[in-house]
């Protein structure tokens, strides 16, 4: 499981960055949703999967007696995600408009700023 | 996509996602749930309504904007974190309970308070972002 | 309830910000709001740092949660100062904004958005907690880019999609790293992870780790090989927000490397290197940059990159002497970049232009606006006894010491491009005979304001004046909080008491 996930986010973080260095806005968006995504499956494996073992104690004890799985790294990607979603958003609605305004969708012609003047 | 099919059951639709998401709202402190996914419930509740009757039509029956469920939940959030500073003298977000149990919503403290907010806010951002989105085709 | 002091300036932002969103349309509502709950932030930020600097480093648990498990404010001498300096830079560009933007960019919720972003800064200089800080960071990035794209502008446009996309990857990076340091670790606290990190046996990975906070936080504050969306995006949005995020922005990513490096991560002798090759860089191309530009928000954005170098050297030196320097720096740098850029923004109200060599006769046509403004350039230079001396004696100081002379060879280097720089900006812009600049219809020059703006505008540019005057001349005291800071930021274990102990007290 571990070594497929591992695989699994690899792959994300490499075709994210391919498809950010491509020359397409939209591209550029998927490929940063991909990588974002790498990064929140990252947190779940290094938070080490333990399956089937619910982090509750018994009403008596004070400590975790067994081994159990880490409650935290899913509330990290939960936050993670939530940020992402208001980002991704954000980043569609400037993408349109930016398509609208510039009238092209190619990144090497969006150029204007870095003019020298 | 103005289907009579679809259009005859968002209709149905609409009340039954809303108090499912109100549910999912009240189960979430100790179950799967909570104010997010209530509140993306309820937002896609509206957005399917948006779907089958046009998106004037569902702003009519949302009345105000949504965009003014922003601040109020995340004023009501903000209180009920501040409430155990002003109330008790405990650092900020520290969680205060009613001890009894009441019918229905369960234990009642600051923390399903934030949770409310959080509902709102999640439901005022995403009809925000979707009726725009969808507006400026 | 004192003892939750240091969480009144967030708490304080988030009311202001929530309050300003319920009047959305009502912007001579918000302005008053704004203006007069910066006024109070300032005050709160003032008493934070005197609590600090009597009583030590000050902390509390978010929920009531113990150290290693919950949420950590925590308020050392570094975080007290900063929060002041973001109170500071923030009534001034609050009080500017009034002023200076456009009624119609305002009907986006402006006021909102800005006090969101002030909240994302204290709460990033307040944390003690790594994903907390990688909360605030995601606050800023969003708010920025809302302040950044206001209005809708072709150039607006474009530069917010370049500053977008390498702010986003940073945060990426930056997610990615603190992944990793949980794998290693299993904890997210920042003084837990200093015991935490220097017990793992696997040193390589903790050094590949740091790398990746460093290119995560660098990418933010703007270094060398990763500073392009900068002066892509800088000289786009209104000149308000550009003095908030020139002043403010950089120096997060800025405060976040010293903060991991002196406290997490120990510095071995590659990432010192690795810093110090970095700081030397940006100072080069920071200053060859704003050599050529014409533009003067252009130029200013080179400077702020060129004078990132200054703090990267100081902390890569790594010895008391170099972070005070550094620390000291970053104190001036603060209020006189805000003030840079409200500068361009007044001279932009007035001509209309931003080109320097179409612009001149400022000094002819107004000559006491003109002495206003030699206190932010000169201080930018660092002519004795203004304030951008004091800390680049500390830094060449500590160069000589640990035998950089590379960096002290640099730093002198930045600071003639920055004299020459300056002085060109003088000569161009104030006392050479411009050409007559045709008079736009429809733009809202300075003349045409109304006296409450013109106060407006001015004022802030006065009052940061007086504070970088202050911090020129006072600069004993100033040394003595920058020192304490390092002292705090080296032998780090009154930090890492004032939270793990807390509860127990």
């Amino acid at each position: 499981m571990e070594v497929l996930l591992a695989f699994m986010i690899g792959t994300l973080y490499a075709s994210g960055i391919y498809m950010i260095l491509r020359r397409s806005l939209v591209k550029l968006i998927i490929g940063i949703i991909l990588i974002g995504n790498g990064a929140n499956l990252l947190i779940f494996l290094l938070g080490r999967i333990a399956k089937g073992s619910p982090p509750i104690i018994p009403g008596d004890s004070k400590v975790f007696i067994e081994a159990y799985s880490d409650p935290l790294p899913q509330a990290l990607i939960l936050t993670a995600i939530v940020i992402s979603f208001g980002l991704q958003s954000f980043a569609i609605i400037l993408v349109k408009r930016a398509h609208k305004v510039v009238k092209t969708d190619d990144l090497d012609e969006m150029n204007a700023t870095d003019e020298f003047s | 996509m103005k289907t009579i099919i679809l259009r005859t059951a968002s209709n149905y639709m609409l009340p039954l996602l809303l108090v499912f998401s109100v549910f999912i709202l009240l189960r979430g402190h100790y179950l799967p749930g909570g104010g997010f996914v209530g509140g993306l419930i309820a937002s896609i509740a509206f957005v399917l309504h948006a779907f089958a009757n046009g998106l004037g039509n569902t702003k009519n029956l949302i009345r105000i904007h949504p965009g003014f469920l922003m601040p109020v939940g995340l004023g009501l959030s903000f209180l009920s974190g501040l409430s155990p500073m002003l109330g008790v003298g405990k650092p900020f977000m520290t969680g205060i309970w009613y001890p009894e149990k009441i019918a229905v919503i369960g234990g009642l403290g600051s923390a399903l308070f934030f949770d409310v907010g959080v509902y709102l806010v999640v439901v005022g951002v995403t009809l925000t972002i979707i009726f725009t989105i969808s507006e400026s085709t | 309830m004192i003892e939750q002091l240091l969480i009144y300036p967030l708490l304080l932002q988030m009311a202001l910000a929530i309050i300003l969103m319920f009047a959305w349309n009502n912007t001579s509502t918000q302005k008053f709001i704004s203006i007069s709950g910066s006024t109070l932030n300032l005050a709160l930020a003032v008493y934070l740092l005197m609590y600090v600097w009597q009583n030590g480093t000050q902390t509390v648990q978010a929920g009531n949660w113990e150290a290693p498990f919950g949420i950590t404010f925590v308020a050392d001498t570094f975080s007290a100062t900063l929060v002041l300096l973001t109170a500071i830079a923030g009534l001034a560009v609050s009080s500017f904004s009034s002023g200076s933007v456009i009624p119609p960019r305002l009907k986006f919720g402006y006021f909102p958005i800005f006090h969101f972003l002030l909240l994302g800064l204290n709460g990033a200089f307040l944390t003690g907690d790594i994903f907390n800080l990688y909360v605030w960071f995601e606050i800023i990035i969003i708010t920025s880019f809302v302040l950044l794209t206001i209005g809708g502008e072709k150039a607006q446009l474009e530069g917010a999609v370049k500053y977008f996309t390498l702010n986003i990857l940073a945060s990426v990076i930056f997610l990615t790293a603190i992944a990793v340091l949980y794998g290693l670790t299993g904890s997210l606290n920042m003084a837990d992870l200093a015991a935490q990190v220097a017990a793992v046996e696997n040193r390589t990975l903790v050094q590949v780790n740091a790398l990746l906070f460093l290119v995560g936080f660098g990418i933010k504050a703007a270094v060398f090989p990763l500073y392009f969306w900068l002066p892509a995006s800088y000289h786009t949005p209104p000149s308000a927000v550009s003095s908030i995020f020139g002043g403010l922005l950089t120096k997060v990513g800025v405060y976040a490397l010293i903060r991991v490096f002196t406290l997490i991560f120990e510095l071995d002798n590659l990432l010192e290197n690795v810093l110090l090759v970095i700081a030397v860089l940006t100072l080069f191309s920071g200053a060859i940059g704003a050599i050529v530009q014409n533009n003067i928000r252009k130029i200013f954005s080179y400077l702020v990159i060129c004078h990132i170098g200054y703090m990267i050297a100081g902390l890569g030196m790594m010895t008391e002497v170099a972070i005070a320097g550094a620390v000291f720096y970053l104190i001036h740098d603060i209020i006189v970049k805000t003030n840079l850029f409200m500068v361009s923004g007044v001279i932009y109200k007035l001509k209309a232009n931003h080109n320097i060599k179409k612009l001149g006769d400022i000094y002819a046509d107004f000559p006491k606006m003109s002495l206003l403004f030699v206190i932010p350039l000169f201080s930018l230079v660092g002519i004795p006894p203004l304030s951008g001396f004091w800390p680049k004696l500390s830094l060449i100081g500590a160069g000589w010491d640990t035998e950089n002379y590379v960096v002290i060879g640099s730093i002198l280097f930045a600071s003639f491009v920055t004299l020459f720089v300056i002085v060109k900006l003088w000569g161009e812009v104030f006392w050479k005979n411009g050409e007559k600049l045709p008079e736009l219809r429809n733009f809202p020059y300075f003349k045409t304001l109304t006296s409450v703006q013109k106060v407006q505008m001015v004022a802030p540019i006065v009052f940061l004046g007086l504070v970088s005057l202050y911090i020129g001349f006072a600069a004993e005291n100033i040394q003595q909080l920058a020192s304490r800071i390092a002292f705090e930021l080296l032998d780090n274990q009154e930090y890492i008491d004032a939270v793990l102990n807390s509860a127990k007290k």
